[in-house]
């Protein structure tokens, strides 16, 4: 493995003394576990986990017209969104296809914050600065200013709160805050499925706030839980399930794409909705044993009707679950098909979102 | 999970399996860096009983929460046993890999195939050079 190249987040040290076992990740080492992957899992459903997702990008958008940019570029309504508040959207070329999918967050009247995928981060930002010319916006990369920690469980929020001294948001909104001394943002938001923060904070100061949050019980988690538990709760991952060559209707997205606004790829996504895609994105279960991977094809008799997008072991559900495109009329809850999982065939059921609820997810109050 | 071990009365495979030989008969299992490398392990899809397994290639399928691994047989044979306790508790591979973890017992073809297996010395080099 030549590690030389790879970028390293504020916590590698940490992660190393914890005995995390490090991937090479999108250009960064990344944990991806440290006790275990389902311990890990359980402890996010069960109580409290934290992420170090210091590799995802920030950009910021600031200017009079950062919000009729935004408008321009994002698929949600993204005037809708109040000062403090958070909207998830995709970003998308002009023939609908997915670059990426982000949570742009309202800072301030003129100024947004979207929090990018890090395999997408440079493209993302030579897009948004490609689409910017004739509006008055700064688009700033601003990732190196904050590192990023998700703190996700049902016991989340409280710690969190307890352990950092800070008011938290409620769901999808964002809150300006003081974090080991710094200025941060504490967002409700998250890609667990759970109750729980994002925070952003000054990478200067992250390893102290590692430490508090490991003091207060939290328990540290890599990506091989992040991957378990975004797929029970049936959130995309783009790379997997959405891409260019998708559009939002297909990928199940055609809620967060607001046509009317004009956005960049507005008239192709109006145009697949209105036609209905020829496939769908569905979660599935497999019936038994198998695990279904990222590419088996899915069957219906000897015909293939799809593929597998996303495929793992649940720790929940003590199952083999995925996400799949396969032909839009396949893709309702109770449809019967196989997966070709290397050569051998595994009976699988077209499941409903998400494949697996938390009790505490819809939680309103804190 | 137990520390990293690799007793010295196995012979090993570059490809991180084990082999317990007992006269005509072998035992075969992963190693521990193999049951480390993987995570844990949620599911062992074996060889029949009765399949000819041939040493370099694949017998065996083991699947980790985040991946499926084949498993090389170290030496050739015929699966004369396969280990029916991993179906309902696949993490005995993780707890005990050259115990309770083992994966089948094969009737080799020819006995002097283990000549080209290592000693534990050996193969801890191999992980070294990693």
């Amino acid at each position: 493995m030549n590690g030389a190249a790879l970028r390293r987040t504020p916590l590698h040290e940490r992660h190393a003394e914890l005995g995390a076992k490090l991937v090479s990740f999108a250009g960064w080492e990344m944990p991806v576990s440290y006790e275990g992957i389902r311990e890990e899992h359980m402890a996010v459903r069960t109580h409290a986990g934290m992420f170090d997702v210091s590799h995802m990008g920030e950009v910021e958008v600031e200017g009079p017209d950062a919000l009729a940019f935004l408008q321009r570029v994002l698929s949600n309504d993204v005037a809708a969104i109040e000062v403090g508040g958070a909207q998830y959207s995709c970003l998308c070329d002009e023939g609908g296809g997915v670059l990426d999918d982000l949570i742009a967050y309202r800072l301030g009247g003129d100024r947004c914050l979207i929090v990018t995928n890090c395999a997408n981060h440079e493209a993302d930002l030579a897009w948004l600065g490609r689409w910017s010319r004739g509006f008055d916006v700064a688009v700033r990369d601003v990732a190196d200013r904050y590192a990023m920690l998700a703190v996700q469980g049902p016991h989340a929020p409280q710690i969190v709160a307890r352990a950092l001294d800070v008011e938290l948001p409620p769901r999808m909104r964002v809150a300006a805050a003081r974090i080991g001394g710094r200025p941060a943002l504490v967002c409700g938001t998250g890609y667990t499925g759970e109750d729980g923060v994002e925070l952003l904070i000054d990478p200067e100061v992250t390893a102290a706030v590692w430490a508090e949050l490991l003091d207060a019980g939290v328990v540290p988690c890599g990506l091989g839980a992040r991957e378990t538990l975004r797929l029970e709760a049936c959130f995309h991952l783009h790379g997997n399930d959405l891409g260019p060559e998708r559009n939002p209707v297909e990928a199940g997205l055609g809620w967060c794409c607001a046509e009317a606004t004009g956005f960049v790829g507005a008239e192709a996504i109006a145009k697949a909705r209105a036609e209905g895609p020829a496939e769908r994105l569905a979660p599935l279960r497999i019936e038994g044993a198998g695990i279904p991977r990222q590419g088996n094809p899915v069957l219906v008799g000897d015909g293939e009707v799809g593929m597998v997008t996303s495929g793992t072991f649940s720790p929940s559900l003590e199952v083999g679950i995925g996400m799949a495109y396969l032909r839009a009329d396949l893709a309702e809850p109770g449809t019967e098909v196989e997966i070709d999982v290397r050569g051998k065939r595994r009976a699988a059921r077209i499941a409903s979102k998400p494949l697996y609820r938390s009790p505490s997810h819809y939680r309103k109050e804190r | 999970m137990p520390d990293a071990s690799y007793p010295e009365e196995l012979l090993y495979h570059a490809e991180h399996d084990w082999a317990r030989i007992e006269g005509e008969q072998a035992t075969l299992g992963i190693t521990w860096y193999a049951q480390d490398s993987l995570g844990e392990v949620v599911f062992y899809d074996p060889p029949e009983v009765g399949a000819a397994i041939v040493k370099d290639s694949a017998y065996a399928e083991i699947e980790s929460v985040k991946a499926a691994s084949e498993v090389i047989a170290p030496l050739s044979g015929e699966t004369i046993e396969v280990n029916e306790a991993l179906a309902d508790a696949p993490e005995r591979i993780n707890e005990d890999p050259y115990g309770e973890g083992w994966l089948v017992k094969v009737k080799l073809d020819d006995p002097a195939e283990a000549e080209a297996l290592l000693a534990a010395v050996d193969y801890r080099k191999l992980l070294e050079g990693d």
